[in-house]
């Protein structure tokens, strides 16, 4: 007779909504300014007077697939 | 743990911008050089046939300053192009992660590694290729200024549709796999999100504003690469997210049943 194994179930489990909603929201809301200033600012909507930003993300902001001037 | 995860995530994103970059350097640039060369070509025409009517006329023809330019070519294409290239990578890192942590054991009965690639797959699909099919990736001298307003709302609109679609699509999955299995749940989850990116495609206003005689050689390079680029991210980061996450989560069960004696 074998013996019995130890089968250790570290089934690993989904993380609690309630411990990640705040890094989802905050940490989400920075992220999408990030990707709102490569990709739309000094565009259809400006927050910073002039056009630097988008002269100077130009080229990355058209290949990444925004719509550019 | 979701912070683990975030940095995890924006470290990988970093990697994937250098990667992307190196990429759009090499393939993406020439394309844009191209486009602005003729840009500059359709310009120099334009002046051309009004300083020739002036001439008609017999008048001098007003001399137009060139407009400054606020940043040098080089620097777009490169400082510039690495700088919105890797910001975009690191982000989309850090929301890969977010949505990771929200997903992980909740879309199935699925490790890290293949969390992850789903994830990738989903996000491509939802983010950039069903939005791009619609409106795809212009490069420069494309597109009227006077529309960029509706233009961006348009393509955002695209995404948050596509995405929310996607989200959906992958609820209705997990409702299904008890009765229809894995495959078919699947498959019916996939076909609903076709469904509604193609109506809602269907239904938008379409954009055409490439120029008469604009290369369409050019216009096919830019967005190959374009496309070319996202691929890079997306798998970069779905999986190498994927692999590190596995690795620190045997090497964290591995310590527990070590503490526990075994």
């Amino acid at each position: 007779m074998t013996s019995a194994t130890f089968a250790p179930t570290a089934e690993p489990i989904a993380i609690p909504i309630r411990e990640a909603l705040p890094w989802v929201v905050f940490a989400g809301l920075i992220l999408m300014l990030a990707i709102y200033f490569v990709g739309a600012e000094e565009g259809a909507t400006s927050l910073i007077k002039g056009m630097y930003v988008h002269e100077f993300v130009h080229d990355g902001r058209h290949l990444l697939g925004f719509p550019c001037h | 743990m979701v912070g683990t995860l975030l940095i995890r995530g924006m470290l990988i994103g970093i990697v994937a911008g250098i990667l992307s970059f190196a990429f759009l350097k090499t393939v993406g640039e020439p394309a844009v050089d191209r486009a602005i060369a003729f840009e500059t070509q359709m310009d120099e025409a334009k002046d051309k046939a009004k300083a020739d009517e002036a001439m008609a006329k017999g008048m001098s023809m007003p001399k137009e300053d060139p407009e400054p330019e606020l940043v040098s070519r080089p620097v777009q294409a490169g400082i510039g192009l690495f700088t919105g290239v890797t910001v975009y990578n690191t982000a989309f890192g850090g929301l890969f992660a977010l949505a990771f942590a929200l997903t992980y054991r909740r879309m199935g009965d699925f490790g890290p590694r293949t969390t992850a690639a789903l994830l990738a797959i989903s996000g491509i699909v939802a983010v950039y290729i069903a939005p791009n099919l619609k409106y795809p990736a212009n490069p420069p001298s494309v597109g009227d200024p006077d529309t960029i307003s509706m233009r961006t709302g348009l393509y955002f609109a695209m995404i948050a549709i596509s995405l929310a679609a996607m989200i959906a699509a992958w609820m209705l999955r997990n409702r299904l796999v008890a009765r229809y299995g894995d495959w078919n749940a699947a498959l019916i989850a996939g076909a609903a999100y076709l469904v509604v990116v193609v109506i809602v495609a269907l239904a938008l206003p379409t954009v055409n504003e490439v120029p008469e005689g604009f290369p369409a050689v050019v216009l096919w390079q830019f967005r190959t690469a374009s496309m070319g680029a996202q691929i890079i991210m997306w798998a970069t980061i779905g999986l190498a997210f994927g692999a590190w996450t596995e690795r620190a989560e045997t090497s964290r069960s591995g310590l527990r049943l070590k503490a526990a004696g075994f």
